[in-house]
């Protein structure tokens, strides 16, 4: 009982200290990126001359109208998809550029998906031990046990044996982001990971997810078409335009983290809503008049 | 007060729930019971009301069936006719899904493969498996070896359909995420499109199992049930053809409900192993 009270405290105060720190690693800089999917045929351009930098450790919101293009950018940094031309680091080392149009998918940078890619033939435990087990980096012993220690510290004690279909869609999206912490990634690829849950237990996994940031520290490459949630999260929100996406205001969230839900309320959290609104309602307009597809 | 409550304070309302309590093995007998009463007074029509009922009139009554069944449970022929049909079932199956798995694993994951082996494999498909039946004599030594292949054939197309349908509906983000967490090709395999396939070969394997029953006993009619066995013991298709022959009508019946047992059994086993294989299915 001792321990416990103890070890809280210790992690309290750890927390404490990295609030206001970010990580020191994960920084990503998009250079002069696009995207053209079918060259030869349709020739559609998904990302046209895209840059963007984002810090080591920075929360960074991508909002977007419906199939502008921002999942082919994630796409891009997690090695799923190859681009057409410019380039893209990972602190500093080359993903993909010119020679070498599609970056090798590894565990540095793992995707957390839509709807959730969680094995379902696998208990919780399970998929969140996957990732070191399959590089190899720790016996099943030392992943298991890992994996029960992250799981206990995000608050999902109780749900380790059962399968994911057995847990409800909040406990999954949290599971699924534990499992991708587990790879000790550099950066977390989030693509609209929250979309299909309510509003209430959304909001919660919005405190989760920083709860998760802060002690660990990651950078956070986040999709959204929720500009709420894009301004509560973010250090930086970026909105792009619609087809062919390419960043269109970037946006410096100044409101201090740790952030609770008060910043909701916040006079400041207003200010930048309104100051954003604009340009995100334009983008979803034309996004909409050219009858965008879901993308 | 709920609507349940009002329903178990009505008279009619707590009979039906002392009778039925919620059991659907009482309902089963109930059913079994109710139908048995409809055919026995069915076929018995012309004897009890002097009008023969069409069809059911001319099927033998449950009770003669079951004083045929009586002296044929002491009979060890009997019993042969099930061990038989039940083993060639099980070679025949167990063939299919040996050979078929790896088949219709390979066809989902290359396409070369998939591109090669299709159009061949689409000819043959359509092809009855007692269509074979005279081929397969020809072509295999022994008559069980002929019955045992068209046994094989019936389940293994339905087991290969069913484990390509399985593996290329895996989601993409499966592979995807495994991948990412460094997961390579052979994990892929045995992590992602194994179990992923798992239900949709659980599935091929019930039906299959069907098919194989009513393969089988369609090839020991066609076949003479293998003669080298001697009289009646080619298996239940063979008991059912040899009653036939023999005049016996109410062992006809007998030997269709054996195949219907056998065939409810081998489906139970086969669930059964199939929900213990994937538990992740078992909740819903």
């Amino acid at each position: 009982m001792n321990a416990v009270i103890q070890s809280n405290a210790f992690e309290a105060k750890q927390r404490e200290r990295n609030m206001n720190t970010k990580g020191t690693k994960g920084a990503i800089r998009i250079e002069k990126v696009d995207k053209v999917y079918d060259p030869e045929g349709a020739a559609v351009k998904a990302v046209d001359t895209c840059s963007l930098d984002i810090g080591a450790g920075e929360i960074c919101m991508i909002v977007g109208p419906s199939g502008c293009g921002k999942t082919t950018l994630l796409n891009a940094i997690a090695g799923f998809h190859s681009i057409s031309n410019g380039t893209i680091y990972l602190d500093d080392e080359l993903l993909c550029g010119p020679d070498k149009p599609k970056a090798e998918p590894g565990p540095d940078r793992v995707v957390v998906f839509q709807n959730g890619a969680l094995f379902p033939w696998k208990t919780n435990l399970e998929n969140v031990a996957f990732g070191p087990i399959m590089q190899g980096t720790m016996s099943k012993k030392e992943a298991f046990e890992k994996a029960r220690d992250m799981m206990a510290s995000a608050g999902l004690n109780g749900s380790e044996n059962s399968y994911p279909g057995e847990t409800s869609s909040g406990v999954r999206r949290r599971v699924e982001i534990v499992r991708a912490l587990m790879n000790d990634p550099k950066v977390l690829l989030l693509d609209e990971p929250y979309r299909a849950l309510d509003s209430l237990t959304k909001s919660v996994m919005h405190e989760a997810l920083l709860d998760i940031y802060y002690k660990n520290k990651v950078t956070i490459f986040f999709i959204t078409h929720d500009l709420e949630e894009a301004i509560f999260l973010g250090h930086k929100v970026v909105i792009m335009t619609t087809r062919p996406c390419r960043p269109k205001k970037i946006l410096d969230v100044d409101i201090p983290h740790p952030r609770d839900y008060n910043v909701l309320t916040s006079k400041r959290f207003r200010e930048l809503m309104d100051e954003t609104m604009e340009a995100v309602h334009e983008e979803a307009m034309k996004a909409f008049e050219r009858g965008e597809k879901e993308g | 007060m709920n609507a349940s409550t009002i329903v178990a304070n009505r008279p009619m309302g707590r009979l039906r729930k002392s009778i039925f309590h919620d059991t659907g093995s009482r309902r089963a007998i109930v059913s079994l019971i109710l139908f048995l009463v409809f055919w026995e007074v069915g076929s018995q029509s012309k004897a009890w009301f002097g009008v023969q009922l069409p069809w059911i009139g001319m099927v033998p009554a449950p009770t003669a069936v079951f004083s045929a069944w009586g002296p044929l449970l002491l009979d060890p022929s009997y019993w042969q006719s099930w061990w038989q049909s039940s083993y060639r079932v099980f070679f025949g199956f167990i063939a299919a899904m040996i050979l078929g798995i790896p088949f219709g694993l390979l066809m989902a994951v290359s396409k070369n493969y998939r591109d090669t082996v299709f159009p061949v494999f689409e000819i043959f498909r359509p092809i009855p498996p007692l269509a074979w039946v005279p081929a397969a004599i020809i072509f295999w030594p022994t008559q069980e070896m002929s019955i045992a292949f068209v046994t094989f054939y019936g389940a293994f197309f339905t087991v290969v359909l069913n484990v390509i349908g399985g593996a290329r509906s895996i989601d993409v983000r499966y592979f995807q995420s495994a991948r990412s967490m460094g997961a390579n090709g052979w994990d892929i395999f045995r992590r992602i499109i194994l179990p992923g396939t798992l239900p949709s070969i659980v599935i091929g394997a019930t039906v299959g199992m069907g098919i194989t029953w009513e393969v089988v006993v369609a090839a020991e009619m066609i076949s003479g049930g293998g003669n080298s066995m001697g009289g009646a013991g080619g298996g239940l298709g063979f008991f059912i053809w040899n009653s036939y022959v023999g005049g016996s009508y109410p062992q006809i019946v007998v030997g269709m409900i054996s195949i219907g047992i056998a065939g409810y059994i081998s489906s139970t086993i086969i669930r059964w192993i199939g929900s213990r294989a994937t538990p992740w299915l078992r909740m819903r």
